[in-house]
């Protein structure tokens, strides 16, 4: 093997001989198939009649029909909800060389340290990918029976459907790349999980339905980091929830994700990764 | 047969903000040859071996294997094998991964795993997680890694510590055999006694700089023999040896007189008429040399 894809194959060795990979993708896919399943229902009730709309809403004001089709909805919980999963992943990857003091043989064997880093992008990326398609098992599998089931069209033959789920598979892959920034940016593994978790569950979806308010915030809040992956994605929970509110093109989501994983990253590499290893 | 290369310091400094790790420390390792690194806790031991292994960045100076940085090695873990401490591990991980992700890394053969592990004596325990390791065995396993690439060099940051009786036998005997094939080895320790039986050389350092270096014979003539004196009556004693001009101090077991001739205390005690119940020459142990060195003898 060259000498470039042995730290490669070293990193992916290392995520798969400890239990928190499978952990946190037995936990991504019981989380997703928990709202993507239920919301599926709930509004497959809805949409077909057997739940009555006057039960949802009894001001009557909302109409159901704006949120356009179900299963894309339904399916990009995968990455807007689930996202969380790789990014955690990768910061674990990252914070636990420094936590357990595995910087020490890594850097023996692997003396020059920017391949050690670029090895865990490489492996991270494909392990985010991975767990976006243990996502989408649970949003656009449990999710297209559960929507069968209550006789809407799953769109599976659609190819815009897949396109969407290629690009989910991307963003988590991504989410990944972030993660493994974070962890070089904010070595303590503590302080980064508590960044990752309060971050995306509470500070950004605030920041994201405050930026809404002005066209100028509004513009600027397009690029925070959740923003970008809904654009990527396509669909989301978040953008319909907040009509009005700038989009970015998908692309341009694409490209705003890996500007910040690769920024996190080179940031990191020189305030930490750098470093002396005492 | 893998062959040593010699290790060099050159004028090598480490400074952490405004205090100074290492000073300016020259000096070479030959192979075939057990080198002790010894110099007391926190004399800058670990600061330089990680100079050496690019772990740290020199302020000033180099440290090199036959003329090469680590970093410039073609096979580093080929050519030099570190265990520096006994912490190195991800808990959840069993010894036979650990040692595979790195076999990886280096391009090394997976078959080497199970071959370093027989050699440790971790064997039977290759598919346990780290987590339950005594300290003895994670420092095994960290030999363990030292070997995976059959080096040539082998640079081990307190091996001794935390292995058993057996263990400190086992790894006197397996580091004599390495410089016996040819191989450099460099072992630190705190302790000399600890290594004393193992190393042909000594490189002893304190607070940072280099105060003795040579075959660890050189340590035998650094402190002058002493004589150890006593007798039932020790006040007449002292009183014969004050007369006399000789200086001594009390110990716990006489009086310690700094002579190096027996004979002439036991005249002085004949002459005075002072009855002797011990009376021998305390040639100063290869410790007390070390001691001496590092602290400049005043703490003891």
């Amino acid at each position: 093997m060259n000498p470039i894809l042995r730290p490669v194959a070293a990193e992916f060795s290392k995520i798969f001989s400890t239990r928190i990979w499978w952990i946190l993708a037995l936990v991504l896919f019981g989380y997703i198939a928990l709202i993507a399943g239920g919301l599926a229902a709930f509004l497959g009730g809805v949409e077909n009649g057997s739940i009555s709309p006057d039960a949802v809403n009894s001001g009557g004001g909302a109409d159901l029909s704006t949120l356009g089709d179900l299963p894309p909805l339904i399916y990009s919980f995968a990455a807007s909800v689930g996202y969380v999963f790789p990014v955690l992943l990768g910061a674990l990857a990252t914070t636990g060389e420094f936590r357990h003091q595995t910087l020490t043989p890594t850097f023996l064997a692997t003396p020059k340290r920017g391949r050690v880093l670029s090895a865990k992008i490489i492996s991270m990326f494909t392990v985010g990918a991975g767990l976006g398609l243990v996502g989408l098992a649970a949003s656009a599998g449990l999710g297209a029976l559960v929507l069968n089931g209550f006789g809407i069209d799953p769109m599976l033959a659609d190819g815009e459907t897949w396109a969407l789920i290629g690009r989910t598979v991307l963003a988590m892959a991504l989410w990944a790349v972030i993660g493994v920034g974070l962890g070089v940016l904010v070595p303590s593994q503590v302080a980064s999980i508590v960044i990752v978790l309060a971050f995306t569950q509470f500070v950004e979806p605030l920041l994201r339905f405050a930026s809404a308010v002005t066209q100028i915030t509004a513009d600027i809040g397009k690029f925070l980091p959740g923003a970008a992956s809904d654009a990527l994605v396509g669909a989301s929970f978040f953008t319909l929830a907040s009509p009005g509110g700038a989009v970015l093109e998908s692309w341009q989501g694409g490209l705003v994700l890996l500007a910040y994983g690769l920024l996190a990253t080179a940031g990191g590499y020189f305030t930490s990764w750098k470093r002396d290893v005492t | 047969m893998p062959t040593g290369a010699v290790i060099e310091f050159r004028n090598i400094t480490k400074r952490f903000g405004q205090t100074t790790a290492v000073t300016d420390l020259s000096f070479t390792v030959e192979p075939g040859r057990v080198t002790g690194f010894l110099g007391p806790n926190g004399a800058g031991k670990t600061t330089t071996l990680r100079m050496l292994l690019g772990l740290v960045a020199p302020t000033s100076g180099t440290a090199t294997f036959g003329g090469l940085r680590y970093r410039d090695l073609s096979q580093p873990l080929g050519t030099v094998g570190a265990a520096l401490e006994a912490a190195s591990f991800h808990s959840g991980r069993t010894a036979a991964r650990h040692l595979a992700a790195y076999t990886l890394a280096a391009g090394l053969p997976r078959t080497r795993v199970a071959e370093v592990l027989r050699t440790v004596g971790l064997a039977d325990h290759a598919d346990q997680r780290v987590g339950g390791y005594s300290l003895g065995m994670r420092q095994r396993l960290s030999l363990a890694y030292s070997l995976l690439g059959d080096p040539g060099v082998l640079v081990l940051d307190e091996p001794i510590n935390g292995l058993d009786p057996e263990g400190i036998k086992w790894i006197r005997g397996f580091l004599s055999s390495m410089a016996a094939e040819g191989r450099t080895v460099l072992v630190s320790s705190h302790l000399l006694s600890e290594v004393q039986q193992s190393v042909d050389d000594v490189i002893i350092i304190a607070k940072g700089e280099l105060v003795h270096s040579g075959p660890l014979s050189s340590l035998d003539t650094n402190v002058a023999p002493q004589v150890i004196v006593d007798s039932p009556n020790r006040d007449a004693l002292v009183t014969a040896l004050t007369d006399a001009g000789l200086a001594f101090t009390s110990g716990r077991t006489g009086l310690i007189v700094a002579v190096p001739d027996p004979g002439q205390v036991g005249h002085i005690a004949f002459a005075a008429g002072v009855e002797l119940s011990v009376l021998h020459r305390q040639k100063a142990g290869l410790e007390d040399s070390f001691l001496a060195l590092v602290d400049g003898g005043d703490s003891l």
